[in-house]
């Protein structure tokens, strides 16, 4: 019987090929945002409104994760936007090695801005690093205010939180007082952009920060 | 689901160094998990039941630590534990604060021994995948640099 001394991280094979991603992009100055929320939150709303509020100024490609089908990356394509659809053909969270080879596919050296939308889910997504500069979070009115309490593990990982869809706000009972109280005690750094991506309310905000984020990036 | 995704990288590591030891077969692995990691023992145990079929890990037991979570205040330098919920110092209400532990996803080790196991020709494959995707991804890391 021999004992064998691993000390490592479980996801090391993971987080090295992300390091590697990490350091990619760094060398082209790119700032690549890891879009997580559950199915039907707006992530393809959020992201199309984003880049029409943003393209003008930067460089915007998108990598859609999906279990199946590529009915985002045409969506994003149609707007004018490069796109590589992944589908993980079931497993629940994109994973670095994915990244890489969408990375491989895009045009780098003419790229400001990289936006990864994960796979619809409110777990899994969160535990695996992808190389990105930030996690950032939707969650959309009709899912309801008492989500933080029920997977505070994504609101705790979130560099920025979106609440989708507020134009819903006058038929669900949302108490946004109560969610920024409970999204405070969890992750008391993080910004909460309301916005619609309908009406266009809060999206300047929204935008505004992500501007910081990019011109950061590109200082660094 | 993402235990299945998580014990497939501790088989993965496992493996690796089985393979570097010399030994044969896997008769326990250890792992520490911080409980804000949200990995929960029944899955993991689950998908460590299905994935160590027709392994050299198929008679192997999993040994997992649970880690609570305490943290550091950069403010006050106060160690304390607390909850998800409250990620605010406890003494003076800083936000500033550095997690001490509660994110652990670390494999700690393996007993291993030379007896043979069941279905050990079935195998010989797998070590040659694990070699195969160790030089594709070192072939990854060089073309970066």
């Amino acid at each position: 019987m021999t004992h064998i001394d691993i000390n490592k991280p479980i996801l090391d094979k993971n987080d090295r090929l992300a390091q590697s991603n990490k350091e990619l992009l760094h060398k082209k100055g790119i700032f690549t945002l890891d879009l997580m929320a559950s199915p039907g939150a707006g992530k393809t709303t959020a992201i199309l409104a984003t880049i029409e509020a943003l393209k003008d100024r930067y460089n915007i490609a998108v990598i859609e994760g999906d279990i199946a089908s590529n009915v985002d990356a045409l969506k994003i394509k149609a707007a004018g936007i490069p796109a590589v659809q992944i589908n993980t053909g079931g497993i629940c969270h994109l994973e670095s090695d994915m990244i890489r080879s969408a990375l491989d596919q895009l045009p780098l050296d003419n790229l400001d801005f990289i936006i990864i939308e994960n796979v619809g889910n409110l777990v899994c997504t969160t535990e695996f690093y992808l190389g990105e500069d930030a996690k950032v979070m939707i969650l959309s009115v009709p899912e309801g205010d008492d989500k933080p309490h029920k997977y505070p593990g994504i609101f705790q990982t979130s560099k920025a939180v979106l609440v989708s869809k507020t134009d819903t706000l006058p038929v669900f009972d949302f108490d946004m007082d109560d969610f920024n109280k409970t999204v405070g005690s969890l992750n008391p750094k993080a910004p909460i952009f309301p916005v619609s991506a309908k009406s266009g309310e809060g999206m300047s905000d929204w935008t505004e920060w992500l501007v910081a984020q990019i011109e950061a990036k590109r200082l660094s | 689901m993402h235990e299945m995704s998580i014990m497939q990288s501790v088989l993965d590591a496992a493996f690796e160094a089985l393979k570097q030891s010399g030994e044969t077969r896997i008769t326990e692995i250890s792992l520490t998990i911080g409980e804000q990691t949200d990995i929960q023992e029944i899955p993991l145990n689950f998908a460590f039941d299905a994935l160590k079929q027709n392994t050299p890990a198929r008679n192997a037991r999993l040994r997992v630590k649970m880690f609570s979570t305490r943290s550091h205040c950069n403010d006050c330098a106060a160690d304390f534990d607390h909850d998800r919920f409250s990620m605010l110092c406890p003494i003076c209400g800083s936000v500033d604060i550095a997690l001490l532990t509660g994110r652990e996803l670390r494999i700690d080790g393996m007993e291993a021994d030379s007896q043979p196991f069941e279905g050990a020709d079935e195998n010989v494959d797998i070590f040659a995948d694990i070699i195969e995707e160790a030089r594709a991804e070192a072939a990854h890391t060089l073309k970066d640099s």
